[in-house]
C-alpha cells in the first residue's frame, strides 16, 4: 500500500474535522479498504481509524427500535440477545455475514456507508425501513442508498448508528456467488402492521425495493404470494458467475423463501 | 540395542514427524529467509495480453527512494541470459520438432499474456521496489490477442509468436489409424462426445519465492526457492540460462507449502534473482503475492476434445478415436509437451481391453498463462474424457453402467497387459475396487435415496468412475525415447552414523507429502531404526547428490526404491563387518531389522555394533573393506506403476438455486502397498477435494481480449470444507511387481479419479432432462439454465 497518515480520534467531532480533508479516508472494521488499500486501487492522504470512538458503540433498545452504533461488529449482533429478541431477522443475517474472521472485524456502519451492492446489511437497512443516523444528521432508508457504492453521505459525515424499527415479521434470505460468498441475489422482507417491505440486494448494482412483491405481499402475506411475480432481468448484474437471468431468477426463489423464514 | 517397535515399520499410521514443526509455526519457507543486506525485487508485469514493446524507460524508476537496480530484458541480453529451456520434445506427426519460440526471463520485444514479465525494480524494501516498477514508463503498442484454445487455430487468428503458423505447437499422434477405421466400420454403436476439461489455477497455499544470493569471495551462488525439484532447477538454470557451473550453484527448496505441480518448472523469477544478487552483490528477495500468482503460476488442463467410442451389439468396446485441442499458453512451461501426449494419450485404454486407440493432440499457443502438469497432468484429462464415454455409451446402449464397465475390464489374470497405446499394466484388480466401492457407497440402495430427496424437492444423483493412472515416472529410456530431455530416476543417500542414528538423503522433495514420516518408516522397517532416529534430508543440492524431485506420484516408487537399493548395500556391507566381527563367513551373516546373526546360532551384532566398527575401525578388516557405513544407489525405474480404482459421488442439486451439493463420496483405490495408510487417507482426501473444486467450482476465464477475469479469489472458486462431503477412502492391494516396495503412488489418484464420477452424478441427477453433455464446473447458473431450459422443453 501506499504511505499515508493514521489519525485515531476520540471523538465523532475530531474525526470529522480530520475527515475535512478530502483526501482522507474513515476506517472502521478495514474489510472493504484494506484489500483496496494493499492492491494500491487506493491512495488516501491519511487513514481516520474511528475505533477509538467509544460513543460510536453498542446496542440499545430505544422506543419501538434497536439502535446500533456504527462500530458495532457483526458477530455482536448476530449474538445480541436484545436484537434476537425484537428483530430475529437481523441477528440471523448480521450471523451469516462473510465468515468468522470478517464477523469478529467487520462493523454495521463501515458496511452500511460503503453501500457494496453485494453486502448483506443494505438489504436488512432498506428492507426494515430503518434510519441512518450521521454526524449531522438523519436519513431515511429510502433516501440514503444511491447507487453503487454511493449514498446520500456528504464528504467527512459520519456514519454514526443505525435505527431499526421493532417490525411484526422479517425475514432474509440470500444465494451466495459460490467464489467471493458475497450475496449473489438476497431478499430482506418485513411487515409492520399493512406496510411491507421488500428489498433485494446481491443481485443489482444497488440495494433496491420490490414493488411487485411488495404489493403481492401487502395483499397476501405469504410465500406463494410472490411466487408468481417475475423479477425483471433488465438492470440486474450478470458477471462469470450468473446472468442477469439467473440473478433475477434467485430474486424470486429467496422472496419466497424470506417470507417463509419470517413466518 | 535397536529394536522397532513393530507400528512404526510399514503399514503404520505413524503421526507425521514434520507436523511438529508445522503446527508450532516452526516451518521455515523461502520467505522466511532474510539475510543481511538484502534486497527486495518486484517485477513489473504486462497488463496487456498482447503486445509490442515500443519502450522502456527506467530513468525515473531508477532514482526513486531507495532503489538500488532497475534491469529490463535489455539489460539481461547484455549479459547473454538464455531464456528459459523445456524439457520435453513433442515430435509432429511428420517427423518435425515441436514449435519451439524463445521464452525470455523478461520479454524482449513483446509481451504475450498478462501477467508476462518485463522489468524487475530492486530496492531495499518490497514497497519502494513496487513503487519503483510503477515509475517505470512503457509504451505498449497493443495487438490483437487470442485467449481461446479454438480461436487460436482459426485461420486468420492473431499469431502469438512469428514464425509459428497457426499458432500450432505441435500436431501429434499416437496409434493406428487404419486399424482404428476398420475396427469402427465393424461397429454396432458409435457413440461421440465433445468435451471441454477446464483450466484451472492451482494456488498453493504458498506463493511462489525466490531468494537469490552471491559470494564474491568465492563466486558461489545459492537460490532459495519454491521448488519441488532443486536440482532440476539447478541443472536448467544453470546450464540453459545463467551459465553457471553447477559447482557454483546451490538450490535450495526448504519448507515448500503445496506445489500440485506449479512448483515443478524453472520461472523466470529465479534466475533474475539470482542474476541480480551477482550483478549488485547483494542477496535479492523476490516474493509473490496472490495476484502475481494467479497471473505467474502455470495454469493447468485446458483441453478441448472429441471422442468416439466404437462398441460391438454386447457393449465391448471395439475401438476409441480422439481428438484433441491442448492450450499451451503463451511459452512453453518445463514440461508443457509431455503433458497432452505421454501422459494423457497413452492413459486411454484406462481398465478396458479396448483393442484399438487412435489419439491425435494439436498444441496450441494462445496470449494465456503457460499451461503444464497439475495434480495429475494429463491422466485427469484422460480419465473425465474416458468416463464419461462409458457413461454415454451406456444410455444410448441402454446397458447398465456398471455392467458395460464390467464387461470391458481387463481381467485379473490378464497382467501384465498390454495396452494398443505404449503402456504395458503389472498388475490391478478392477473388479475388486469396483466391488468393494458399491457396498460401501449402497449403490444398491441409491434408488430410495433418490426418492428420499425428491419429496424434499431436491435432485439426487449417484455418479461412477472407474479409472487407472500411470505414476512414478519413469525409466530414463523409454522417456529419452519419447523426447525427455532428462532422465527420471531418483538417488538416495543412507548414512548409518557411527553411534547407530541415520541420515537419508533424497533427491524427492516434500511440500506436503509427508516423506519425512514415510521414508522414515521405510528405515525402520528395514533397518530395524526407530523413526526418531531417522532425519530425511531434502530439498537442497548441496547436501543431496542429485535428484529429480517430486512429482507424479514418483517420490516413493522411485525415490523410496533408491533408498531400498541404498539399504541393501548397507546391510551387504554390514554382512561383511559382522561377518569379520563375529569370524564368520558372510555367506552364513542374516539380517533382520536391525540385527545381524550368525544363521542357526544365537551369535548376534546390532547395526550399532557395525557402525561403530565401521567408523572406529580398531578391529576392521581394513585392507578388504572401506570404513564408513554411507552408501548412495541411483534408481531406475523398469515401468511406470499402475493405481486404480474406483471412485463413487453422489450429489443432490437444487433444482430452485441450481446449487450442486456433495452428500457422499466412496473412493477405493489401488495404490499397491500402503506405507502409512494415514498419510494415504490424507493424499487422497486432498486429491479428492481439488477433484471436487475441479468438477463443481474452480475455472480460469479470460475474456477474449485475454484478461484474466478470474484473477483472485474474489472469482476463482477455491473449494472450502463445506463445499466437500464426508469422504471414505479405503484401499485394496495389489503390489507393485516391479519395485522393490510394491507401491504405485497414492498423490494424485484423487485428482484423476474424482472429476468423471462428480460429473457422472449430476448428469444422473438431471436424469429427466436429458443431459447428454455437460462441462465443468457445475456451477449453480449453469445447472439453472439447464434445469430452466428442460422445464421449458416439457412445458412445449
Amino acid at each position: 500500500m501506499y504511505d499515508f497518515a493514521y489519525h485515531k480520534p476520540g471523538s465523532v467531532a475530531d474525526a470529522v474535522k480530520l475527515l475535512a480533508d478530502p483526501d482522507a479516508k474513515a476506517i472502521s472494521g478495514g474489510h472493504t479498504l484494506l484489500p483496496a488499500l494493499k492492491h494500491r486501487l487506493n491512495k488516501p492522504s491519511a487513514l481516520v481509524d474511528l475505533s477509538g470512538i467509544a460513543e460510536l458503540r453498542g446496542i440499545k433498545r430505544v422506543g419501538n427500535a434497536i439502535v446500533i452504533g456504527a462500530l458495532t461488529r457483526h458477530v455482536e449482533v448476530a449474538n445480541s440477545a436484545e436484537v434476537a429478541a425484537a428483530i430475529p431477522a437481523l441477528a440471523y443475517m448480521a450471523s451469516l455475514i462473510g465468515d468468522v474472521q470478517v464477523r469478529n472485524r467487520g462493523t454495521l456502519g463501515g458496511s452500511v456507508a460503503n453501500n457494496d451492492p453485494a453486502a448483506d446489511y443494505p438489504a436488512a437497512v432498506l428492507g426494515l425501513g430503518a434510519t441512518v443516523h450521521t454526524s449531522s444528521r438523519k436519513i431515511a432508508a429510502d433516501d440514503f442508498f444511491q447507487g453503487m457504492f454511493t449514498t446520500a453521505m456528504e464528504a467527512g459525515e459520519i456514519l454514526t448508528a443505525v435505527e431499526f424499527p421493532i417490525v411484526d415479521k422479517a425475514g432474509y434470505a440470500k444465494m451466495r456467488n459460490p467464489a467471493s460468498r458475497y450475496v449473489m441475489a438476497g431478499v430482506f422482507v418485513s411487515k409492520s402492521g399493512g406496510a411491507v417491505r421488500v428489498a433485494v440486494n446481491g443481485a443489482g448494482p444497488c440495494v433496491f425495493r420490490q414493488a411487485a412483491m411488495e404489493a403481492a405481499l401487502a395483499a397476501n402475506w405469504s410465500p406463494d404470494a410472490v411466487a408468481g411475480i417475475k423479477q425483471s432481468a433488465a438492470d440486474l448484474n450478470s458477471d462469470i458467475h450468473g446472468s442477469a437471468e439467473y440473478r433475477a431468477h434467485l430474486v424470486g426463489v429467496m422472496a419466497k423463501r424470506a417470507v417463509a423464514a419470517a413466518g | 540395542m535397536n529394536v522397532v517397535a513393530p507400528f512404526e515399520g510399514i503399514g503404520a499410521s505413524l503421526r507425521r514427524k514434520e507436523d511438529f514443526r508445522f503446527l508450532r509455526g516452526r516451518g521455515a519457507y523461502t520467505d522466511d529467509f532474510n539475510r543481511q543486506g538484502q534486497l527486495h525485487a518486484w517485477i513489473l508485469r504486462s497488463p496487456h495480453a498482447h503486445a509490442r514493446l515500443t519502450s522502456v524507460d527506467t530513468a525515473a524508476a531508477a532514482k526513486m527512494p531507495g532503489v538500488v537496480a532497475v534491469f529490463t530484458g535489455a539489460d539481461m541480453a547484455k549479459d547473454n541470459i538464455g531464456g528459459l529451456p523445456c524439457g520435453w520434445q513433442i515430435h509432429n506427426k511428420d517427423g518435425s520438432p515441436m514449435a519451439e519460440p524463445a521464452h525470455p526471463v523478461l520479454a524482449a520485444d513483446k509481451v504475450r499474456h498478462v501477467g508476462d514479465p518485463i522489468a524487475v525494480a530492486i530496492a531495499a524494501t518490497r514497497e519502494q521496489a513496487r513503487d519503483a516498477a510503477e515509475a517505470i514508463a512503457v509504451s505498449y503498442d497493443v495487438l490483437p490477442a487470442v485467449a481461446n484454445t479454438l480461436d487460436a487455430v482459426k485461420p486468420g487468428a492473431p499469431a502469438v509468436h512469428d514464425g509459428v503458423g497457426g499458432n500450432l505447437c505441435y500436431d501429434w499422434h499416437i496409434g493406428d489409424k487404419a486399424v482404428l477405421d476398420a475396427a469402427f466400420a465393424q461397429a454396432a454403436k458409435i457413440v461421440s462426445l465433445d468435451m471441454v476439461n477446464n483450466r484451472l489455477i492451482p494456488n498453493a497455499m504458498e506463493p511462489r519465492a525466490a531468494l537469490g544470493e552471491f559470494d564474491p569471495t568465492t563466486g558461489d551462488y545459492t537460490l532459495h526457492t519454491t521448488s519441488q525439484n532443486p536440482h532440476v532447477i539447478r541443472l536448467l538454470m544453470g546450464a540453459n540460462v545463467l551459465h553457471i557451473p553447477e559447482s557454483k550453484l546451490r538450490v535450495v527448496a526448504p519448507d515448500v507449502g503445496g506445489g500440485f505441480g506449479s512448483k515443478i518448472y524453472h520461472y523466470a523469477e529465479e534466475a533474475i534473482v539470482t542474476w541480480s544478487a551477482g550483478k549488485l552483490g547483494r542477496p535479492v528477495k523476490w516474493t509473490a503475492d496472490r495476484s502475481e500468482s494467479f497471473m505467474s503460476d502455470a495454469h493447468g488442463r485446458d483441453h478441448v476434445s472429441n471422442a468416439q467410442l466404437a462398441l460391438d451389439a454386447n457393449g465391448k468396446i471395439l475401438g476409441l478415436k480422439v481428438h484433441t485441442y491442448a492450450n499451451m499458453g503463451a511459452y512453453l512451461s518445463t514440461f508443457a509437451p509431455c503433458v497432452p501426449t505421454y501422459l494423457y494419450a497413452t492413459l486411454l485404454a484406462g481398465t478396458y481391453t479396448t483393442p484399438v486407440i487412435y489419439c491425435e493432440v494439436k498444441a496450441v499457443f494462445t496470449n494465456t498463462v503457460p499451461v503444464d502438469a497439475y495434480r495429475g497432468a494429463g491422466r485427469p484429462e484422460a480419465t473425465f474424457l474416458l468416463e464419461r464415454l462409458m457413461d454415454v455409451a451406456a444410455q444410448e446402449t441402454g446397458i447398465d453402467r456398471v455392467e458395460l464397465r464390467r464387461r470391458n475390464f481387463i481381467q485379473p489374470d490378464q497382467f501384465p497387459y498390454q495396452t494398443p497405446v505404449a503402456l504395458q499394466y503389472d498388475s490391478g484388480n478392477y473388479q475388486a475396487t469396483l466391488d468393494q466401492a458399491l457396498v460401501t457407497a449402497d449403490w444398491a440402495g441409491f434408488e430410495s435415496r433418490r426418492a428420499e430427496a425428491a419429496k424434499r424437492g431436491k435432485l439426487r444423483g449417484i455418479g461412477i468412475s472407474t479409472y487407472l493412472e500411470a505414476c512414478g515416472i519413469a525409466p530414463s529410456a523409454v522417456v529419452g525415447s519419447l523426447g525427455a530431455r532428462a532422465g527420471l530416476y531418483e538417488v538416495g543417500t543412507i548414512r548409518v552414523h557411527p553411534t547407530g542414528s541415520v541420515t537419508v538423503l533424497t533427491g524427492a522433495h516434500s511440500h506436503g507429502q509427508g516423506h519425512e514420516t514415510t521414508f522414515a518408516q521405510l528405515v525402520a522397517d528395514k533397518l530395524g531404526v526407530p523413526t526418531a532416529q531417522v532425519d530425511i534430508v531434502h530439498g537442497d543440492t548441496a547436501k543431496v547428490p542429485f535428484g529429480m524431485g517430486t512429482y507424479g506420484s514418483r517420490s516413493l516408487a522411485v525415490g523410496g526404491s533408491a533408498m531400498m537399493k541404498a539399504m541393501d548395500k548397507i546391510i551387504a556391507k554390514g554382512k561383511r563387518i559382522a561377518a569379520h566381527l563375529m569370524e564368520a563367513s558372510v555367506d552364513d551373516i542374516e539380517f533382520d531389522r536391525g540385527t545381524f546373526r550368525v544363521a542357526g546360532t544365537d551369535k548376534t551384532k546390532a547395526l550399532v555394533d557395525i557402525s561403530v566398527a565401521a567408523y572406529v575401525p580398531h578391529n576392521y578388516p581394513i585392507d578388504e573393506i572401506e570404513p564408513g557405513l554411507e552408501e548412495t544407489a541411483f534408481y531406475d525405474p523398469k515401468n511406470f506403476t499402475y493405481p486404480g480404482g474406483c471412485h463413487i459421488a453422489e450429489v443432490e442439486i437444487c433444482p430452485e438455486t441450481g446449487k450442486v451439493s456433495m452428500v457422499n463420496f466412496t473412493a477405493v483405490d489401488d495404490v499397491g502397498r500402503v506405507i502409512n495408510p494415514m498419510i494415504v487417507e490424507g493424499q487422497v482426501q486432498g486429491g479428492i477435494a481439488q477433484g471436487i473444486g475441479q468438477a463443481l467450482l474452480e475455472t480460469c476465464v479470460y475474456d477474449a481480449d485475454g484478461q484474466l477475469l478470474s484473477g483472485s479469489m474474489m472469482d476463482y472458486t477455491m473449494p472450502r470444507a463445506d463445499d466437500l462431503a464426508p469422504v471414505s477412502v479405503a484401499t485394496h492391494t495389489t503390489l507393485c511387481t516391479h519395485n522393490p516396495l510394491g507401491v504405485k503412488g497414492c498423490g494424485e489418484v484423487g485428482a484423476i479419479g474424482s472429476p468423471p464420477a462428480v460429473i457422472n452424478a449430476v448428469v444422473d441427477a438431471l436424469r429427466d432432462y436429458g443431459v447428454r453433455s455437460l462441462d465443468m464446473p457445475a456451477t449453480p447458473a449453469k445447472m439453472w439454465q439447464i434445469i430452466n431450459g428442460g422445464r421449458r422443453m416439457a412445458a412445449e
